[in-house]
């Protein structure tokens, strides 16, 4: 086995940079582990799991700090994700997708997010976007935009949230009226992530009557007269995507640009929303599994009264928490994403709660994992704040985890 | 105009990132319930093949054949798959349940080369897991074929290839006609990722599948082995007082002068 130490030194600066992490090493190791991603996947899935994890191992890992420290967005990685199907993941084949279904995606998105939350983050609003234009578009707006959104040549962003008008999100003004062959868009859109980096925005502008009925869906091109954006925002975390407003003031929209019917929107909106907010709760399982990898080494090694910590009953029964919470959490996202495959009735309320449960435990595992790391978790020469930091977020985007309750409630409460 | 085959041989071992254990009884290396993957030689092999017909189909000089074999248990058709996703045509299995040291895979080879007639075998310098760097050698003699072992570079030439090896204190340069063994070294290339659409398509590509008795090989295993021990555990770091203190130290202890 004398080779295999070496061929592993070897082969990380050759592979792309490979690092062959602690992280990494850990989870590789860990196959009867309680932890281990892979249990009760069936035999394709831990295939398109062990890709996704090896890119995130090799593409994110060794750049997530740098990319966090200077707020820089990988757009050469991931159009090298693209190449390998990260582009268009749910969309179909004819038009570059990978055709695959929200559990499997659900699965990569956890595993891409071990290497880099934020980046995986902005790939699942990218999926989304190309998704909706692949469900709701035209053929020719299929054919026009999905080659190059799957390959990602172009990147996209989504527009839903208005600085008047965030959980209450059918209350958007922003409008959009028919003048002949174009839509005139007049509004501005608030935390829009990859504003100004994107090429696509799709924009929920309302065309008719106050309430979610009056709302329409866009496809909006950068460049299109009338389109600018805010400056660029400076965030807690999420810092490998540009954030900022985007402003429409009478921007030209061609009408063959509208996305299924007027009035239609919102619905577009939400359909979106259910899968997003599984989206990111596999982020967040990433997030949380890389956290409790790095804590379960940390405690291995670090000792205290002249003993490793993982010695200390409080360090076990607090592990053992967070591996409860992390599998809790996967549970639901896999079941909620299973249920979007399905598109089963009850789906809005299991994806809310799966997402308000992920998001929720995921950030305290980070945050556990940080406070196991004692003052080291504290420095930035460490990976747990990034992780905390750019999971912080995904408790209040794709629906507050206060609306959250309030969609499961209304499931619970409706007679 | 050259239409080649290109055999290539991948093995299943226990991933490379994985910290090894010793199993209980002290005969070998824990092998259950641990990450497996292709052999890293064997990924740089499928590589090179790929990039070989890549090459051929660019030029529209030729074309290539590439099929995959692996021999050993049923989960090798894993390691196969991923080589199918990467880009080879289709795959060849022989399956055996018992322990194959590098003469009986060398021997399970020529019977699969016998009946696929291929213009270039193409093999990892060694397996990660037993470290042997025999197979690919035992297989030329075995078939009287040239062989080019170490390759980090490698030329298509007319019915033959240049290759560049990796040898002790430098590169040596050779030429063989084909067909011949290659044997692959770390630097040959950098494999590539397999796509996700890919990994799907591998599903539906060929895998043929044999028993040792199929081929009618004697895999009988000609080494024994006693027994598997761990490395001695690291001893922690100590200060000496003086530099007479360490020379007797290193010339005493740890007995390096």
């Amino acid at each position: 086995m004398a080779s295999l130490l070496t061929l592993a030194a070897r082969r990380a600066p050759l592979r792309l940079g490979r690092a062959v992490t602690s992280v990494s090493s850990q989870i590789r190791n860990i196959s009867s582990s309680p932890i281990d991603p892979s249990v009760g996947l069936t035999d394709d899935q831990k295939e398109l799991q062990s890709l996704a994890r090896t890119f995130a191992d090799n593409e994110f890992a060794p750049k997530m700090q740098e990319w966090d420290e200077k707020q820089y967005f990988p757009a050469d990685v991931l159009r090298k994700g693209a190449e390998l199907g990260f582009g268009g993941l749910y969309t179909r084949e004819d038009v570059g997708g990978s055709g695959l279904g929200r559990l499997d995606t659900s699965v990569i998105f956890e595993a891409l997010s071990t290497g880099c939350v934020s980046t995986t983050a902005y790939i699942s609003i990218h999926n989304m976007c190309t998704w909706m234009i692949d469900s709701y578009g035209s053929e020719e707006q299929r054919q026009k935009y999905l080659p190059k959104l799957t390959s990602m040549e172009h990147f996209a962003s989504y527009c839903l949230t208005e600085p008047g008008a965030g959980s209450d999100a059918a209350g958007l003004s922003t409008t959009a009226v028919k003048k002949g062959s174009h839509y005139v868009l007049n509004g501005s859109k608030a935390f829009i992530s990859g504003g100004g980096s994107s090429d696509v925005y799709v924009i929920m502008a309302r065309t008719g009557g106050p309430g979610p009925k009056g709302i329409s869906c866009f496809i909006v091109e950068k460049g299109f007269k009338g389109l600018s954006f805010g400056k660029k925002e400076d965030k807690l975390g999420w810092n490998s995507q540009e954030t900022r407003a985007v402003i429409m003031e009478d921007c030209e929209v061609p009408v063959e640009n509208l996305v299924g019917a007027e009035g239609q929107g919102f619905s577009i909106a939400m359909k979106g929303l259910n899968g997003g907010r599984v989206n990111i709760g596999s982020c967040s399982l990433g997030a949380a599994q890389a956290s409790l990898d790095a804590a379960l080494e940390h405690v291995k090694v670090r000792k205290q009264f002249n003993q490793p910590l993982s010695n200390f009953q409080n360090t076990q029964f607090k592990l053992a928490d967070m591996a409860t919470s992390l599998l809790s959490s996967r549970l639901m996202i896999r079941q909620a994403a299973a249920m979007l495959d399905q598109d089963h009735p009850s789906v809005a309320s299991f994806c809310a709660m799966a997402k308000l449960h992920a998001t929720d435990e995921c950030f305290q595992i980070c945050d556990d994992s940080l406070q196991l790391h004692g003052g080291y978790g504290y420095l930035k020469d460490y990976k747990v704040n990034v992780y905390l930091r750019d999971s912080r977020v995904h408790r209040i985007l794709e629906g507050t985890n206060e609306i959250m309750r309030l969609v499961a409630s209304r499931a619970l409460l409706t007679e | 105009m050259s239409n080649l085959r290109i055999l290539v041989a991948t093995k299943r071992v226990i991933d490379y990132a994985v910290k090894i254990r010793v199993n209980a009884a002290g005969s070998a290396v824990e092998t259950a319930n641990v990450k497996h993957s292709m052999n890293p030689f064997d990924e740089i092999g499928t590589e090179q093949a790929i990039q070989i017909k890549e090459a051929l189909a660019k030029s529209k000089t030729g074309t290539a054949e590439i099929v995959v074999v692996s021999c050993g248990p049923v989960k090798s058709q894993e390691t196969l798959r991923t080589a199918l996703a990467m880009g080879a045509d289709r795959a060849i299995h022989v399956d055996s349940e018992e322990e194959l040291q590098p003469l009986a895979v060398a021997k399970l080879l020529r019977a699969v080369v016998e009946k696929e007639k291929p213009d270039m075998v193409i093999l990892g310098k060694q397996a990660i897991d037993d470290d042997s760097n025999q197979t690919g050698q035992m297989l030329a003699g075995l078939l009287n074929w040239p062989q080019a072992t170490f390759a980090s570079k490698v030329e298509l030439g007319d019915k033959s290839m240049t290759v560049t090896r990796e040898v002790d204190g430098g590169v040596e340069t050779v030429k063989t006609p084909l067909p011949a063994i290659l044997t692959t070294d770390l630097r040959l290339n950098v494999p590539r990722y397999a796509s996700l659409p890919n990994i799907m398509k591998a599903k539906k590509k060929p895998l043929a599948k044999f028993t040792v008795a199929d081929l009618g090989v004697d895999i009988k295993p000609r080494l024994q082995t006693l027994k598997i021990v761990e490395p001695a555990k690291r001893q922690g770091g100590k200060i000496v007082e003086s530099v007479d203190d360490l020379v007797d130290k290193l010339k005493n202890e740890a007995k390096v002068l």
